[in-house]
């Protein structure tokens, strides 16, 4: 046990009871007639751990990341070290004033001002009434809400809600600070921003855990990280090493050469050898958000003649939450026929204004001919999208909503109200009947 | 921030361990979060008069529209008179506006924790700010329709008893029993989404079982007293007529009924605390 721990983690385990009491709220009617239909016998529960045999230590001064898969316990952590829920087993010691941020805005209520709000949610984050009067003036710079300050919450725009909500949240200064994957959402300049003053905060000497599945930024932010598998310690220390452990996990099993990977379905008369990404004619490493992209599909074939009517497709997948497609591009349904294409090629994809948000992908290829295939790779490419302006409006779609992008547009209009203007098709029908 | 203030926030070390079966209350962890409890409770009240047309004027709209509804039926209607010649209307509202604190403390505190469940998932305080905040909300209400009491009062001359200064009293004892079934039905409500269901209905029997619209002193006198002591189980029963005679000086409801009422009430505040404490560690996981 060394001194200058901030933070002493040790045997931390949570357990859920699945089945008969099971998370979330019942019905208590039910569990009468369940108690009823199982007397004499026990209810069968089965057990769910969590996150189990946790160890770790946080030095003081110091930005810890926690990473891990979804469902890896990461939230779990971060519920039990900022009190919200208790442990089933072992202990943590914190030491110092301990602020969690799960969540900005918590409590914010739209019927109450902007001023009225910094103060509840100040309080709710526990900052002393003092506290927040003091760095008022601050804060409400900070968000750069101006005037408004004193206009209901409900009339903000989301963008100056979550400015107003952010800067709160920024000014709070405990000894340790415990942080969800808060800082991701809001526009790019504001993440910055808050980012900065992050940064600042472990130069002053304040500890912060940091709970995140955006690597980038537990790479930016942070120290030493901990790698969180199916609940248990799964990797500690440098958090490049951490990293790269976790990026190696999910990569495993994915042979560099697709020449020569044997895991692969179809019939083998064509098979794919290479997958680059182009812009403009140049090889590009990440394709940006927004901007025109090539997928290139390099085959071969062990014959002379051409392949008639090849349908060829690409499915993207999220590298580490997916196992659901985000998009499926197929050359047939995209209306291109091809009637003779050459044994040995390159098929061209290009994805206009790239839909897919920043973050990493694998994508599966595929060559079907009259429905049967000639060849399939399951993860046959990885590729990471750079964040970029997709909609040319400053924002980034926040990364718990990680799906493809489509251009789109919003109105609104006011409802036409019959009893004021009648309703303009029986006008219509008026105007027939009397010509 | 001076040297010895800092020496002592460095000092400050929380231990997380898995929760005891039995816990202290932990009053002191409350009280460190006082300020929480007092935005908390403004929240309530801003937003509840920010929404309701009348501001502030509904918590006197409310148990003067009851207490005209209810002089109507009884007194003008049904001729109920009740004892030591009391208008009707005085009667009634001095029962209605206690009456009412009571009902609505019930009600809202017991929605308290699944209304604000995204601040129970999100946020470490002690969980008894919510129900709390609710109640002291509802007390500022009470405290301007006591002033409605009063003018009525006046208004139809009748004297103010000279024990006018346990009016009070026995306010806490009402106070203390709408806490311990809104803290109660709260932390039950958590869990069994039910149980929301059944408060309303609670309430109104509450409200047949308890001297609102008529006088409990008179009840027992037939059948024998002993029917007076379970009347007085319900601590409302002392409450109401225990706040009558005070005010007006009508009949007394009995020290040893007072006593049963102030027993029972406790009886409820510990039971509903020591469930909420042994609860309120899963809030988190069930909302």
């Amino acid at each position: 046990m060394s001194s200058s721990a901030a933070i002493e983690v040790k045997g931390l385990g949570k357990r859920f009871d699945i089945g008969a009491e099971s998370g979330g709220y019942e019905l208590l009617t039910e569990r009468i007639t369940e108690r009823l239909r199982t007397l004499g016998r026990r209810a069968k529960t089965q057990e769910f751990w969590a996150l189990q045999d946790v160890d770790f230590e946080v030095k003081q001064g110091e930005t810890f990341g926690v990473i891990g898969h979804n469902g890896a316990g990461k939230s779990t952590l971060l519920k039990i070290l900022s009190r919200i829920t208790p442990p089933t087993t072992g202990e943590a010691r914190l030491r110092g004033r301990v602020g969690a941020l799960l969540e900005v805005g918590t409590g914010f209520h739209p019927e109450l001002t902007g001023r009225e709000n910094v103060f509840l949610n100040g309080a709710i984050l526990n900052m002393g009434r003092a506290e927040i009067q003091r760095r008022f003036d601050e804060i409400v710079e900070f968000a750069d809400i101006g005037p408004f300050i004193d206009t209901p919450v409900k009339r903000y725009s989301s963008g100056m809600q979550l400015r107003l909500a952010f800067s709160v949240a920024a000014h709070l200064e405990p000894e340790i600070l415990i942080v969800d994957e808060v800082l991701s959402v809001g526009d790019v300049g504001f993440q910055q921003k808050c980012l900065d003053r992050m940064q600042g905060a472990s130069r002053e000497g304040r500890t912060t855990v940091f709970i995140s599945h955006n690597l980038s930024s537990v790479r930016n932010l942070c120290d030493r990280a901990l790698l969180l598998s199916q609940g248990k310690v799964n990797a500690i220390g440098n958090v490049s090493d951490v990293i790269d452990g976790y990026i190696g996990e999910v990569e495993r099993d994915l042979p560099r050469s697709l020449r020569e990977r044997e895991n692969r379905d179809g019939t083998g008369e064509l098979r794919f050898v290479d997958v680059r990404l182009e812009r403009d004619g140049q090889v590009i490493d990440s394709p940006t958000t927004g901007e025109d992209c090539d997928i290139v599909l390099s085959y071969e074939a062990d014959r002379e003649k051409p392949f008639q009517r090849v349908n060829f497709g690409i499915t993207i997948f999220a590298l580490v939450e997916g196992s659901t497609p985000l998009l499926n591009l197929s050359s047939e349904t995209a209306g291109a026929v091809f009637r003779d294409i050459p044994p040995h090629g390159e098929a061209r994809c290009r994805l206009h204004n790239c839909p897919l948000p920043a973050g990493q992908y694998f994508m599966s290829i595929w060559a079907e001919l009259a429905g049967v295939m000639l060849d399939g790779v399951h993860r046959a490419f990885e590729m990471t999208v750079s964040g970029g302006d997709f909609y040319g409006s400053g924002r980034q779609p926040h990364p718990d909503h990680r799906t493809v992008l489509v251009p789109h547009e919003w109105s609104v209009t006011e409802a036409s109200r019959p009893d004021l203007d009648g309703p303009p098709a029986d006008a219509g029908y008026r105007a027939k009947t009397s010509a | 921030m001076n040297p010895p203030q800092a020496q002592a926030l460095a000092m400050q070390e929380t231990v997380i361990a898995p929760p005891r079966p039995w816990q202290a209350l932990e009053l002191r962890e409350l009280w460190a979060h006082r300020e929480l409890v007092y935005f908390l409770t403004k929240r309530e009240l801003q937003v509840r008069y920010k929404q309701s047309i009348f501001g502030v004027s509904w918590a006197v709209m409310q148990p003067l529209a009851f207490a005209g509804i209810f002089a109507v039926i009884f007194g003008a209607i049904l001729h109920y008179k009740p004892p030591g010649g009391l208008p009707y209307l005085v009667f009634a509202v001095a029962s209605i506006v206690p009456w009412l604190f009571v009902s609505q403390a019930i009600q809202n505190g017991s929605s308290s924790l699944v209304q604000d469940a995204n601040l129970i998932a999100k946020v470490y305080f002690p969980r008894l700010a919510l129900p709390l905040s609710k109640g002291l909300s509802l007390l500022i209400d009470l405290a301007i329709a006591l002033v409605l009491v009063i003018l009525i009062t006046l208004l139809y001359s009748v004297t103010i008893a000279s024990t006018v200064w346990l009016v009070p009293a026995f306010l806490l004892l009402g106070v203390v029993t709408a806490f311990a079934l809104a803290t109660l039905f709260s932390a039950i409500n958590v869990k069994y989404r039910d149980v929301q269901l059944v408060v309303p209905m609670l309430v109104q029997i509450m409200f047949f079982a308890s001297p609102v619209l008529y006088s409990g002193t008179t009840v027992g006198d037939q059948a024998g007293r002993a029917w007076h002591y379970i009347y007085s189980l319900n601590p409302l029963a002392s409450v109401l007529d225990g706040m009558r005679w005070a005010l007006f000086n009508s009949p007394y409801p009995g020290t040893i009924n007072i006593a049963i009422s102030v027993a029972s009430a406790l009886v409820l505040l510990v039971g509903a605390l020591i469930y909420f404490r042994r609860a309120e560690n899963y809030f988190a996981d069930h909302v």
